[in-house]
Formats: structure tokens, C-alpha cells, sequence
């Protein structure tokens, strides 16, 4: 069996091309089905970012015609972006893509779902079974030995981070929200889930006065309105403080012009970020997740060695059962015609020549067996297979 | 005996000191072998004490450097409680430095030895000695959570790009970690005191100058629990409130025990 990979991705194509071959739970796995034929296993991967087949097959050259124009009948324009691997070259990029390392952002988490459930979709036997479960494995190896997946790669998240390293938990903590942004409503959705609360989504016609009356109880206030001037004030904020008994705020200015006072930076127990600290942060953390993309590489390129060197064990597994069938079937048949001899001997006696001559075949074939199975690694597999076959006679009585 | 159980202890907190600097540099690996040193080094040093206590005639950490040997082993055991968590590496880089120091002077001290013995009663001394120790083990730890919670909270007001590089415990939590480990500390603190009190007047004995900064540090942390429980002080105030009783745990731990054990 031997492995297949076509598809395209961010890397290749852009969104006009991968919106055609974008695909749904539902499509994707009636077209691994559909690919699925004469005992070929395929899985479909098709997330915003790539639409991948991965195919395991004994005719590839085939296998690989039909996963393209599967993806080509979706999208004619696509066939020039789309990538072909195979092998173990397919292997490792599947193991890349479910550690995160072929994501628009390195290491993001949300892959490794997808090519789980890709793997569930999909119709799988024993090779896809098996890449796919170490792609899994790998890409829980990465997240859990690297800090790849640690820090924030938006401003919305980073927001949601800052607030965690201010009140641990945010179970329960409360938000204001002046004025209703894209950026700012994506923060206060990793705030809430999170577990915080939206206490208010204060606009232009919300009083004033309710949003003082806020300020003494919430403990994060997110502001992107599009005023020109200055929506809180120092002032303000410092009365609200006095309310406050010490509590912590954290108040996230994502608007530009700014709508919050950066004096409110100097006010005890205020913690104000606005979007030029924020966006270097999330510089900062990329750039920390592409040096442990370092780190996540090697583990993947010795995961991917791993199933390799599995991989091409299979090309000698049929010789090595016959060859051991074939040495159990010679002991077999000498200890048949000894048994006028060794009618004599009692049980125990019996069970020991038998156990005696199983271990002398077993000592003979270990050798072999590990030599055949490295050379499989280091490609010659196959040679070795066929000059153990010839030099055994194995298979000749079938011919 | 006691020599080879020292060496080991004292060898495997300096690891876990210059580990945790490591760690500040580029967390990860460092980080972690000095949380097994920190492990190893006191299982090593509990089983000195466990010498120690076994083969002595009475209570073994009676004299100023012995009972400094078990300050140091109370410190580290409290720092191990939340020490080995990723979040919380960076205590280590103001307990372990401190323990090894502590260790050495104990040692110059001829507190790490066997023969040590007090000629007070071992009773007296396990309530009174071993309560005060604790206690002070237990500020201790809370200075140095508050020195944590001033540094995280200067990095947040000045915004560096690098905030979120190193995983600290949240302010929050730092704040009634340390109101926590105080919370226990004083009931210690008073209860060894008491016992201490009960003894002097019994006897008849003088007050000294180690009684005096004993009391004063009780003072202060009283007067941390009571503001932090009934005035409201969170924060910055009552870190630096810590640190200010940390001094006196300082004072009254190594610059004059030489009046009180004479």
C-alpha cells in the first residue's frame, strides 16, 4: 500500500480557488467514500485554510489521477495550485499540518480537532489508520513539549491574556463595552468564553451616568468607539476607583483616536492597554512561536520517521511470515517423521523437544528478520524480500 | 552521617538556584531540573533532620545555627507546596538563593552537625522553637510572593511587548496567596510567642532584644492582617507592607539570636 496526498492550500492557493474546494462535514466525507473504492482508504481534510485527499492505494499513479480531478471537478481553476506527495513526504506534511506548523498562525490549536474529525469522516483501513493516529499523536506531542501554542496570536486574544494575568480566572468578572467593534466584540467573545460577563454595551445614547455607576463595579471596560474625542476621562475614572476598595481594572482602548485618557495608566490599581500595545504583543508572541517552531519540527520529522520506518517494514512483512511459516512447516514435518523416536519419551519430555526445536528456528530467523526489517527502512526492502523469497523457495509451490 | 546527607542537600539547592536563573533566560529545561533539585535537595535535607532528631539527646535544633537549618528546611518545604508549579518558578529565584545561603551559615555555624542537643526541655522547645520557625517560614514566603506581585504588577503598568513570555500567577491570585500564608503564619507566630512568654515569667528570666523584634514583627503582621481583612488594603500597599515585616523576620533571624541563645 502506499500513500498519496493532493490537495492546496493558504500556501498555494488563494481564498477565490480554496472557497471552491471548500468543503463541508457532510461533502467530505461522501467524497472520501466515493474515492474509496477497490479497497483504497481516503480521507478528505478540508478546513478554510486547505482541502486535502489523502489516499492510501496500491496503484498510487492511479490514486493520485483520480484525487485530482475529484478536486478539479469541484473547482477546474484549482488543478494548477494543488500540491501531490507521497509517502513519506505526504506523511510528514500531514504530521506538520495536525502539530500546526502549516497553519496561518503556527501552532494554532483549532487543526488539531479538524484532522481528528477528518480521520472519523474519513474510510480508513490499516495505513491511513495509522499515519492519521500518529498525526494526532504528534500534534498533542508538540503542544504539550513546546510552548507553541501558548501565547495569543491576535489582539483579541491577547486582551483576553492580559486580563487572565491580572485576575487569574475570569470566571464571573464583568465587561464594559463602549461601543460596538469588530476587534473589540471579538475580545469581549474570548473574554466571555472564559467565562465573563458582558455587564453592559454601552453606545452613544447610553447616559453617562450609567457608566460611571459601572465603573465602580466592572473589572475590565473594552472601548472602540468611533468618537474623536476622549469617551473616559482620568478624572472619571479615578472616582469610580475611590468606589472600588482596591478592586483591579483593566481597561483595553482598542479605538483610534484613542477613547480612553492615558493618564488613567497612573491611577493605582488601573492597568491600561491601547491597540499599539496590544499589536506588540502579539508581535512579541509570534515571533516566540516561530522559535518554538524550531523545536516542534524536529519532533515531528522524528515522529514522521517513526511511521517511515513502519511503513516500509510492510514491504517485508509478507516474506518474513512465509519465511517463518515455511521454517514452522520443516519443523513440523521433521518431528513427524521422528515420532517413531519420540513416541518413546513422555509428555513433559515431548514438550521439550518440541520447545528445544522451536527456539532453534526462532534463533536462526531473528537475524533476518531485524535485517530485512532495516533494510525496509533503507529502502531495499523489497531486494531483500525477493532474494529471501528466491533463496527459500518461498511461494514457489503456488506458482 | 550528617556530612553526607548536608552535602548532597546543599549541592542540590544551589542547583535549583542557579537552575531558576537559567530559567529567567530562556525557560523550559532549566526551569525544570531546578524544580527536581529543589525536590531532591530537600528530601535529602529532611532526612538530616531525621538523623539529627534520632541520634541527639534531646531536641537536636535548640542553638541559633541548628534551628537556622530547620528555618531553612520549613522555607523550602513551604515553597515546595506551590513551588513546582510552572506558574510560580520564579519564587525560586528568591527562596532557593536564600536557603543555600541560610544552609552555608547554619553550617559555619555547626548547626548541620549531630550533638547539638539544648539542655531545655525537648517539649518546650518543639512548641516554642518549632511554632516561631514556622512562622517565620510562612512570612517569608510571603515576601517573597509579594516581591513576585510587585514585579508582575510593575511589568503590567510599563507594558513591555514581552508581557506574555513568561507564565506568572495573576495578580490576583498572588494577592491572597500571600494574605493565605499570613493568615496561617500569625496564629503560629502567636501561639509560639505565648509559650515562649509563659516560660520567661515562670522562670523569672529577663526580656531580650530577640523577644522585642519577635514582638515587633508579630505587630506588623497583625497589623497586615487586620488591614488587609478590615481595611480594605490590597495591592501594592500591603505587598510592600510584607516586605517591611520581612525585614524584621531578617532582624530577629540572623542579626540577634546570638542575645537569646546565649
Amino acid at each position: 500500500m502506499r500513500l498519496v496526498l493532493v490537495g492546496t492550500s493558504h500556501h498555494h492557493a488563494p481564498v477565490e480557488l480554496r472557497e471552491q474546494v471548500a468543503l463541508g462535514r457532510e461533502q467530505a466525507h461522501a467524497l472520501a467514500a466515493r474515492l474509496a473504492e477497490d479497497g483504497r482508504e481516503t480521507v478528505c481534510l478540508s478546513t478554510c485554510n486547505r482541502t486535502e485527499l489523502y489516499v492510501a492505494a496500491d496503484d498510487p499513479e492511479r490514486a493520485e489521477r483520480d484525487a485530482v480531478e475529484a478536486l478539479a471537478s469541484l473547482g477546474p481553476e484549482v488543478e494548477p495550485a494543488l500540491y501531490r506527495l507521497h509517502d513519506r513526504a505526504a506523511a510528514h506534511h500531514l504530521f506538520r499540518v495536525a502539530a500546526g506548523l502549516d497553519s496561518l498562525v503556527p501552532g494554532e490549536g483549532e487543526i488539531l480537532g479538524q484532522v481528528r474529525l477528518a480521520h472519523e469522516l474519513g474510510t480508513t483501513g490499516p495505513l491511513l489508520d495509522r499515519v492519521f493516529r500518529q498525526a494526532l499523536h504528534a500534534g498533542r506531542k508538540v503542544r504539550a513539549q513546546t510552548a507553541i501554542g501558548e501565547s495569543p496570536a491576535s489582539v483579541s486574544a491577547a486582551a483576553a491574556a492580559l486580563a487572565e494575568q491580572v485576575f487569574g480566572s475570569l470566571e464571573g468578572r464583568s465587561i464594559l463595552l463602549l461601543g460596538a467593534g469588530k476587534v473589540s466584540e471579538q475580545a469581549a467573545r474570548n473574554l466571555r468564553s472564559r467565562g465573563a460577563e458582558i455587564a453592559l454595551v454601552a453606545d452613544s445614547k447610553t447616559e453617562r451616568g450609567q457608566i460611571h455607576e459601572l465603573l465602580a463595579s466592572v473589572d475590565v471596560v473594552i472601548a472602540s468607539t468611533g468618537a474623536h474625542g476622549l469617551v473616559l476621562e482620568a478624572q472619571t475614572v479615578g472616582e469610580a476607583l475611590r468606589e472600588r476598595r482596591g478592586r483591579r481594572l483593566l481597561l483595553v482602548d482598542l479605538a483610534v483616536p484613542r477613547d480612553l485618557d492615558p493618564a488613567i495608566a497612573e491611577l493605582d490599581g488601573c492597568y491600561l492597554y491601547d491597540i499599539d500595545d496590544l499589536e506588540q504583543i502579539v508581535v512579541e508572541t509570534l515571533s516566540l512561536r516561530r522559535r518554538e517552531a524550531e523545536r516542534a519540527e524536529a519532533i515531528v520529522a522524528a515522529e514522521a520517521e517513526k511511521f517511515h520506518e513502519w511503513h516500509a517494514s510492510l514491504d517485508v512483512v509478507p516474506a518474513i511470515a512465509s519465511l517463518r511459516a515455511r521454517a514452522e512447516e520443516i519443523r513440523e514435518a521433521e518431528l513427524q517423521k521422528a515420532e517413531s523416536l519420540l513416541g518413546r519419551l513422555d509428555e513433559s519430555q515431548r514438550r521439550a523437544v518440541e520447545a528445544v526445536t522451536a527456539q532453534i528456528v526462532n534463533k536462526l530467523l531473528h537475524l533476518p528478520t531485524v535485517r530485512m526489517k532495516e533494510a525496509a527502512a533503507a529502502a531495499d526492502g523489497v531486494l531483500y524480500a525477493e532474494a529471501v523469497r528466491h533463496l527459500f523457495g518461498l511461494g514457489e509451490d503456488e506458482r | 552521617m550528617a556530612e553526607l546527607l548536608f552535602w548532597p542537600a546543599l549541592l542540590l539547592y544551589g542547583e535549583a538556584a542557579v537552575g531558576y536563573f537559567g530559567d529567567v533566560r530562556r525557560p523550559g529545561r532549566a526551569g525544570r531540573a531546578a524544580t527536581w533539585g529543589v525536590r531532591l535537595g530537600w528530601l535529602a535535607q529532611t532526612a538530616l533532620l531525621a538523623v539529627q532528631a534520632v541520634r541527639d539527646d534531646g531536641f537536636p535544633w535548640g542553638t541559633w545555627a541548628s534551628s537556622l537549618d530547620l528555618f531553612v528546611w520549613l522555607v523550602v518545604s513551604a515553597y515546595l507546596i506551590w513551588g513546582c508549579r510552572r506558574r510560580y518558578r520564579l519564587l525560586g529565584l528568591v527562596v532557593m538563593p536564600l536557603a543555600v545561603a541560610l544552609l552555608v551559615v547554619a553550617r559555619a555555624g555547626g548547626g548541620t552537625g549531630i550533638g547539638g542537643a539544648s539542655h531545655y526541655s525537648n517539649l518546650f522547645l518543639v512548641v516554642h522553637v518549632g511554632l516561631v520557625l514556622a512562622a517565620f517560614a510562612g512570612f517569608t514566603l510571603a515576601a517573597a510572593i509579594s516581591g513576585l506581585y510587585l514585579w508582575q504588577e510593575r511589568r503590567l503598568r510599563t507594558r513591555p511587548a514581552t508581557i506574555l513570555r513568561r507564565q506568572v500567577p495573576a495578580l490576583a491570585t498572588l494577592d491572597s496567596l500571600a494574605l493565605r500564608t499570613v493568615a496561617w503564619s500569625v496564629p503560629l507566630l502567636t501561639l509560639g510567642a505565648v509559650v515562649g512568654v509563659v516560660r520567661l515569667l515562670a522562670r523569672g528570666d529577663r526580656l531580650d532584644a530577640l523577644i522585642a523584634a519577635t514582638a515587633a514583627t508579630w505587630v506588623v503582621w497583625c497589623a497586615y492582617l487586620a488591614l488587609r481583612l478590615l481595611g480594605g488594603w490590597t495591592g501594592r500597599r500591603a505587598a510592600y507592607l510584607a516586605l517591611a515585616g520581612f525585614v524584621l523576620v531578617v532582624v530577629a533571624r540572623l542579626a540577634l539570636p546570638a542575645t537569646h541563645f546565649a
